[in-house]
């Protein structure tokens, strides 16, 4: 069977916030001026919205902008804001709620609403299909297509119905070749095409390194005397603090009786014994977060990275016949902890320069340059240069002094300097001997529980015999390099448990990879000391099926 | 030969399924569908009668509301000629669905139903049957392997202990077990070109069927949570407790 190959005018990869917006927004342009256009999109998820992972709370501007009738059209944004409440966890039992004149201005949410990113894009692909758009969930993008002159000419599909050695079984079928006069990657944080991007076009060269953080969350059903629809809770502080390390937590209460927990542990951590997994669990026994859980029922769990490192890291967002847009970017505004209103600008922005484009003759395969004058006087732009000290005064300062100089910057008055922090997150790591070791409590099952029960509740699969997705460059580096100088942290990063090191019958270690397992958040292709870990596309509709996340 | 393969919308078999809180029903908002995993193998089986010249043309009908078009399009996807989608806001019971059935084999007449043995959201099993029984059909149930030839088909039916060979006149109802093949994945081109196959909307009015559902679900209750285990020490301990507080020696 031969590959076989479709052109379009666009190709969007990854049917998120800012792919989808890409899409609504330059089919809504095409029918306006009565031109034909043809756009699709391609997600690895095997429906749109079920790879998603957020928190959230929503800052609604962008989607104001591209369906100001979004209210009237059910778009799953229900539940308002009505209070914010910010704290700093001091241990295990203490917290002390910052008095609502301390809290930076970033952190008010008033106007904003708690919804589901997941759901807010199956609203969105429904409103893209009707606008016309091609959108192929269970299709992964597993390559980049360059063309002769090295543009970005478009994607190739996965292969689908391969053995674990690579071997076509029964039900091979070969992937597809998507050519485009533009290629939009919206992959989201460290998308895998768009790290190849970034290094093949050196987009990053006069950026400050990416920082990451790996967000764990889960839903609960909690007792509706304790439910406050529209609270917002936000804070930092214990458990992470011990180890050394930063991050907050989150909790929020939705509609239906639900509320989503998480926590976000900063991928700069230096102890190779910490387990975001564990810290996060033990988190929700923090009387100020365990009040509204108790007698709740926990009914969702997954993980995602961000993107953190915010306007000082931002790449170069375009390169010959291609575009790298919202999280695969970094456009994510880490003072408020939203990316998704700002990866919805970026893709606006997009699909009215490439629409241009096109109509003015445009043949595509071109650096649209044009794009990042238009997103320079965006407010995006605007957005994230004000917050652009945020992040490195807190990896600076810590989270105390450096909340203090975020207090000031965000309120008082606009420091007029920019600080850096160009250590990458995975170079930080000390050697296992000059950590402490964490202990954390076993689960009670109750409020903590183990990542067997948890990886459940992703509805994570990958059809078993396939080629593995998680690629080592050199495989001797788990047990000959990362072990003895790491304790090899995959083991513990990892939250749902791919990494393991297990003995073989004849007592000898061995580095085992749990790849069904995998929710594709990404943390082992940032965080591994030796960068040796690929992540790259599994069997396509492969991997987590988030409801309602 | 006319094949008509019917085909259901259902939980998505990867979905850890979790009960409303109110026990009323599994709760399926922003839940992953797909089509019924039997129901797959059932297309699969007549879209390779085609491909084989023994059938002319296969048609894939679904009840339930518009959002059932979904997975008659992967049908179309992976080689069903045209669909029909019943409309209907009720969930239908077995029997509901077999009158309604049997109203679309009435209008299209076709030689063979091959339909999957059961869903996997209510694990009936009847839906097959008592289509067969309302047209006075020959039925062959659990197959895994079958053939047609002329006027007959040929099956083999997983039976208790064994294997079961019969052979039916045509027209006849098989349904199918997971044994019987490996569906094929539906590919973007065919993916693309389902979008334009014919599918066409049909009420049970006008089929002639009054919904008049004789089972109601009354509860869903989710298993009893697992306890922790435990270790013991010894072979005595475990004797010990398996007799006295499990009470099963
Ligand atoms: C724990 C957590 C809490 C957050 N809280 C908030 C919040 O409260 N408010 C807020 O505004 N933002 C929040 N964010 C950030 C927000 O979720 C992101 O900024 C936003 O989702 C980015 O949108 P995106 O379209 O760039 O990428 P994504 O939403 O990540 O979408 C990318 C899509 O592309 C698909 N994809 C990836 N690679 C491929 C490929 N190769 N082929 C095909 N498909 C592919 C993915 O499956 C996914 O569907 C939070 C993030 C996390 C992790
Ligand atoms: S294997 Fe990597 S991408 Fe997959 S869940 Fe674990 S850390 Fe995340």
């Amino acid at each position: 069977m031969q590959r076989e190959s479709m052109e379009f005018d666009v190709v969007i990869v990854g049917a998120g916030p800012a792919g989808l917006s890409t899409a609504c927004r330059l089919m809504q342009q095409a029918n306006e001026a009565g031109q034909e256009l043809m756009v699709c999109v391609v997600e690895k998820g095997a429906e749109v919205g079920g790879h998603i992972l957020s928190g959230a709370v929503i800052e609604s501007r962008a989607l104001d902008e591209l369906f100001p009738d979004w209210k009237e059209q059910d778009a799953p944004l229900k539940t308002a804001v009505t209070e914010d409440q910010v704290y700093l966890l001091r241990n295990a039992e203490k917290a002390t709620k910052l008095p609502n004149a301390f809290v930076p201005k970033t952190m008010h949410n008033h106007g904003n609403y708690i919804a589901s990113v997941g759901n807010l894009t199956r609203w969105l692909g429904e409103q893209a299909e009707q606008l016309g758009v091609e959108i192929f969930p269970g299709f992964p993008a597993s390559h980049i297509i360059y063309g002769d002159d090295g543009r970005v000419a478009g994607i190739g599909t996965g292969d689908m119905g391969l053995d674990e050695h690579g071997e076509q079984k029964d039900t091979y079928m070969p992937g597809m070749d998507l050519l485009a006069k533009y290629t939009i990657f919206s992959e989201g944080c460290r998308g895998h095409l768009g790290k190849e991007l970034i290094a093949k076009f050196d987009l990053d060269k006069d950026a400050d390194a990416q920082h990451y953080g790996i967000g764990i969350k889960e839903l609960w059903d909690i007792p509706a005397d304790k439910h406050q629809p529209g609270l917002v809770l936000h804070g930092a502080g214990w458990p992470l603090s011990e180890a050394n390390a930063s991050g907050g937590f989150f909790l929020y209460h939705g509609d239906d009786s639900q509320v989503m927990v998480g926590l976000i542990t900063d991928l700069n951590y230096d102890n190779p014994h910490l387990s975001p997994f564990d810290e996060f669990q033990r988190m929700k026994h923090h009387p100020l977060i365990s009040q509204y859980l108790e007698g709740g029922k926990r009914i969702s769990y997954g993980a995602r990275a961000i993107t953190k490192g915010g306007f000082n890291a931002l790449p170069k967002m375009t390169m010959p016949g291609a575009l790298l847009l919202g999280c695969d970017a970094g456009t994510l505004n880490f003072a408020k902890i939203k990316g998704v209103h700002t990866a919805m600008k970026t893709g606006m922005i997009a699909a009215e320069t490439i629409f241009a484009a096109l109509t003015n003759g445009d043949e595509g395969g071109k650096d649209l340059t044009a794009y990042s004058d238009n997103f320079n006087s965006s407010w995006v732009y605007d957005e994230l240069y004000r917050t652009r000290n945020f992040g490195p005064a807190l990896h600076k300062y810590g989270t105390f002094i450096g909340g203090a100089v975020n207090f000031i910057d965000q309120n008082i008055v606009s420091l007029p300097f920019t600080l850096r922090d160009n250590h990458e997150d995975y170079a930080q790591m000390k050697p296992a001997s000059e950590c402490t070791k964490i202990s954390y409590p076993k689960p009670d099952g109750v409020l903590s529980f183990d990542k067997n029960s948890s990886v459940f509740l992703s509805n994570a699969n990958h059809e078993e015999n396939q080629p593995c997705h998680l690629q080592l460059k050199d495989s001797s580096i788990p047990l000959m390099q990362n072990l003895p100088k790491f304790d090899e942290p995959a083991q513990r990063y990892c939250p749902v448990g791919v990494y393991e090191i297990l003995q073989d019958a004849a007592g000898e270690k061995v580095f085992q990879i749990n790849s069904q397992n995998c929710v594709h958040c990404k943390t082992c292709d940032i965080k591994d000391p030796a960068q040796n870990i690929t992540w790259v596309t599994p069997e396509g509709g492969g991997g987590p099926n988030y409801p309602n996340m | 030969m006319k094949i008509l393969v019917p085909v259901k919308r259902v939980i998505d078999y990867n979905v850890k399924v979790h009960v409303k809180s109110d026990n009323s029903d599994v709760d399926l908002a922003n839940v992953k569908m797909a089509m019924n995993p039997f129901c797959e193998i059932a297309v699969e089986q007549a879209v390779r009668l085609k491909e084989a010249g023994i059938a002319s043309e296969v048609i894939v009908v679904s009840i339930g509301d518009k959002s059932c078009q979904e997975q008659i399009r992967t049908a179309l996807a992976l080689g069903a000629d045209r669909g029909i989608q019943i409309d209907t806001d009720t969930v239908t019971d077995s029997l509901s669905a077999a009158k309604l059935l049997k109203a679309v084999v009435q209008e299209e007449q076709p030689q063979l139903v091959i339909m999957g043995k059961q869903s996997i959201d209510t694990d009936n099993n009847q839906a097959g049957q008592m289509l067969a029984a309302l047209l006075d059909y020959p039925q062959g149930t659990f197959v895994s392997d079958m053939s047609v030839e002329s006027d007959k088909v040929q099956i083999v039916r997983e039976v208790d202990g064994g294997l079961q060979t019969l052979e039916l006149d045509l027209p006849a109802i098989v349904t199918v077990d997971l044994r019987l093949n490996d569906p094929r994945y539906a590919s973007l081109p065919n993916i693309m070109k389902a979008k334009r196959k014919p599918l066409a909307v049909k009420t049970p009015a006008e089929l002639g069927v009054e919904l008049n559902n004789k089972v109601t679900l009354v509860a869903v209750n989710p298993p009893a949570d697992r306890q922790a285990g435990i270790k013991v020490a010894s072979v005595d301990e475990l004797v010990e407790k398996l007799k006295n507080e499990v009470k099963v020696l």
